[in-house]
């Protein structure tokens, strides 16, 4: 199928690091380390930018360059991929290397997190080897007291030649310090000597004559030691970044081919192979990370990590492992029903009072009809649905949610469900993909990257949409409120929460029933090997986690919603509102769609919701609202009852809501998220099948229960 | 090869080994060197999840969860 690097997101993820300079003096900062050490966070409290974070590895998902100022000098900083080597030739550790080599950044900052400092050190031994214009940012350093770890910064700066700084960033401790020492190393007022990696002798003696052919061709551009060492390891991708950047092949250099060859029949003859030369190269930086951090590190308590593998044995445990999973999502879905009734209707009440007095104001100045239709009916009506009917729920969801992603708790629920995907010939990092996507789903195909195979990260893909993104949490809370749980009385929240999850538990399902029909037929294969980090659980920032969800993901989806809904709102009311014939053209499409609609349990206005939903799914429910009233049916909304009021006058039964329901969860992604599916894949054929694949579930799940209940005579 | 030595998924929860072999290749191996699997690194297992596999352990300081189809391929002496 053509699975080529091309095809799968290559290109979108170096073109996201072409740094666009504003003058000549700007100094450019590659900010690289481990996944999950903070790195986001220290590069959020640099540029006071406010990416996504979390606690678990592989999360920087939309790539970001950031500014700051800093004694009157601009710095970008570039914020490379969470990478655990620079070795392993993945397209994200391919990138990361290159722009730390060849996209001439005034200085490396590596991200180390204090509290697993050996393993990290491996990284950062690598980027000391292609780069000496290094400053080493210790972060975590609360954590690590916390857990009575200590690390001598200064003996770790002597061991490694280059400044090393201690930060706490999610405290903005140590980040002046940061600032300056990056400065010095930038403006080359620091002379740093990197440490040298003792590579095997005898294989730093063959490859002699290669290095001394890599220095005549790159001069001082590059580490030629370094260069002669990874292209006799046989490192392709690094053969092709070098061509590009010398603007010179190096295959076609006669004298270092043959002492290529003369190298490999050394090799031949003294029986390493290639896993062999990998394992010393790869040992000696380990070993060497592994003494150094022998000499820094001291354990006061050596049961640093107890707390967290006990907490282990209850989040991850054979019996109540899945249980407590579901038992968490079904708290938070339930504090966010039972907690926003209340504010939704005051901020319902209050903006439609507004809509009365926008609507005396127009009467006043005399404007004329369709002017106050298409403004306050139209545009204002809409937004102020999607304001009342969405904002509540989201600022109690999202800071919930971010609590659980910001505690570590995500990683274990891919360690849980592991098992499954495996099952469905998937890869495991596809359950944090999936997790991404409660928050987005074009955020959770971004996510994708983690996987490194190309064909489980189109499965990956093109099942995202599957698990309901919080643009449609709202639809999905609003109708099992009032459909599922409003016949059950007294206990209709737990009832309402019940509905959700069981919508939720549905999804995963299908995600993994499609995912292994994919690999079945489409996108043939195996899984492919995994390795997942379960990161330390961390004490989360309440305050912090509060506003960062607030500011950056209520206000963000909301602004999204309400900069589509005002738009569309003005659109759906000219269709309810221009009469062609006898009906106005909002009428004529529905009860184009109807006949069809009928069949999967929907009606002609909910499936055009549906269409007329593309641009985001937040808008589906005030656009059936519109085209409902348009009908004269009711003028104004105030409450939840209303809006049931409304629907069942508009012939829905409990089945209607939950065809809708279903068909919520399963029905083509938005837009953005096409869009990004086309950027992140580079193909419009894979697009096409992510439009394809969700929609036709939703139709085929939707028949089959209308048509069922139909028959059993339930409806 | 030495008797004694055991693929990692049969090391027993909390009993350490050292690993003495990798039998994994290409993209797989790199991936497990890149943790700091090398040879005589130590390794517990910490925890199977809930459905058996994958077992997390416990390699220099961090917690990597490791599936079987990998794990049988770092060969270890139980310590």
């Amino acid at each position: 199928m053509g699975l080529t690097n091309q095809s799968t997101g290559t290109g979108a993820l170096k073109e996201m690091f072409e740094v666009q300079l504003e003058s000549p003096d700007d100094i450019i900062i590659a900010l690289a380390g481990n996944p999950n050490t903070g790195k986001s966070t220290v590069f959020n409290s640099l540029t006071g930018l406010n990416q996504h974070t979390g606690n678990w590895p592989g999360k920087t998902v939309t790539n970001a360059q950031g500014k700051y100022t800093y004694e009157d000098k601009k710095y970008i900083l570039v914020d490379l991929p969470g990478t655990y080597s620079l070795l392993a030739s993945s397209v994200e550790e391919q990138v990361a290397r290159d722009f730390i080599l060849f996209g001439n950044p005034h200085a490396t900052v590596v991200v180390l997190d204090a509290t697993c400092l050996e393993r990290n050190l491996n990284l950062a031994l690598q980027i000391l080897e292609i780069t000496d214009k290094v400053v080493v940012c210790v972060n975590l350093l609360d954590e690590a007291r916390r857990k009575k770890i200590n690390v001598d910064l200064k003996k770790l700066s002597k061991h490694l030649g280059v400044p090393v700084i201690g930060t706490s960033a999610r405290n903005g401790k140590g980040l002046d310090d940061l600032k300056e020492a990056v400065r010095k190393v930038a403006q080359g007022e620091i002379n740093s000597e990197p440490v040298k990696i003792k590579y095997n002798h005898q294989l730093k003696k063959t490859i002699q004559e290669i290095e001394l052919e890599m220095k005549r061709i790159v001069g001082n551009k590059l580490n030629y030691e370094w260069a002669a060492l990874r292209l006799v390891d046989g490192d392709d991708m690094l053969l092709e970044s070098m061509n590009d950047y010398l603007k010179f092949d190096l295959r076609k250099d006669e004298l270092l081919q043959n002492k290529l060859s003369d190298a490999q029949i050394i090799f031949k003859e003294t029986n390493i192979d290639i896993n062999d030369l990998r394992d010393y190269i790869v040992s000696d930086i380990v070993k060497t990370a592994e003494t150094i951090s022998s000499q820094v590190v001291t354990y006061e308590n050596k049961m640093y990590n107890q707390l967290d593998r006990k907490i282990d044995s209850y989040l991850t445990s054979r019996t109540f492992g899945i249980p407590i999973m579901l038992g968490l999502l079904g708290i938070i879905f339930w504090l966010t029903i039972e907690g926003s009734n209340i504010p939704s209707a005051l901020l319902a009440n209050g903006l439609f009072w507004i809509e009365d007095h926008l609507t005396a104001l127009f009467i006043w100045i005399g404007a004329p009809d369709w002017v106050h239709g298409i403004l306050v009916l139209g545009m204002y009506r809409t937004l102020a649905w999607v304001v009342s009917v969405m904002l509540p729920p989201m600022a109690i969801f999202f800071p919930l949610f971010t609590l659980l992603e910001d505690l570590g708790y995500l990683p274990r629920v891919a360690f849980n469900l592991d098992h499954f995907f495996k099952k469905a010939c998937a890869h495991g990092k596809q359950a944090l993909t999936m997790c991404m996507g409660f928050g987005c789903n074009a955020a959770g195909v971004v996510a994708c990257r983690i996987i490194d195979s190309p064909r489980e990260r189109l499965i990956a893909t093109i099942t995202n949409n599957f698990v309901p993104c919080n643009g449609r949490f709202p639809t999905l809370i609003a109708l099992s409120t009032i459909f599922i749980a409003g016949a059950a009385g007294g206990f209709s929240s737990v009832i309402a929460t019940l509905a959700v999850l069981g919508t939720i538990v549905l999804g995963i399902v299908i995600t993994l029933f499609i995912s292994k029909l994919l690999s079945k037929t489409l996108l043939k294969g195996l899984p492919s090997s995994f390795t997942l980090e379960l990161p330390p659980y961390r004490k989360p920032q309440v305050g912090r986690i509060i506003i960062h969800s607030i500011f950056d993901r209520t206000l963000f989806v909301l602004g999204r919603a309400a900069a589509v809904a005002a738009p569309a709102g003005l659109v759906i009311w000219l269709m309810a509102n221009i009469i062609i014939g006898d009906a106005s053209i909002l009428t004529h499409c529905a009860l184009f769609l109807d006949p069809f609609a009928k069949l999967i349990g929907l009606d002609g206005y909910i499936l055009m919701a549906f269409i007329l939903g593309l641009p985001a799914n937040e808008i589906v429910i005030p656009i059936l609202i519109m085209g409902y009233m348009s009908k004269g049916a009711l003028l104004e909304l105030g409450s939840l009852n209303q809006m049931k009021q409304l629907f069942v006058n508009n012939g829905w039964t409990p089945l209607t809501a939950v065809c809708t329901m279903l068909f919520a969860l399963n029905h083509w992604p938005c837009g953005t998220t096409l869009w990004t599916i086309r950027k992140e894949t580079q193909s419009l054929k894979w697009t096409w099948l992510s439009f394809i694949v969700p929609t036709v579930t939703g139709i085929v799940v939707c028949f089959i229960v209308a048509q069922g209940a139909r028959l059993i005579g339930i409806v | 090869m030495n008797i004694n030595l055991i693929p990692l998924h049969e090391l027993p929860i909390g009993h350490s080994g050292k690993v003495k072999k990798l039998t994994a290749n290409g993209c797989c191996r790199r991936r497990l060197l890149d943790l700091g699997i090398i040879i005589d690194t130590t390794i517990k297992p910490l925890k199977e999840s809930p459905a058996g596999d994958p077992i997390s352990y416990a390699i220099r300081g961090a917690v990597i969860a490791l599936r079987q189809e990998e794990s049988c391929k770092i060969l270890v002496e139980s310590l």
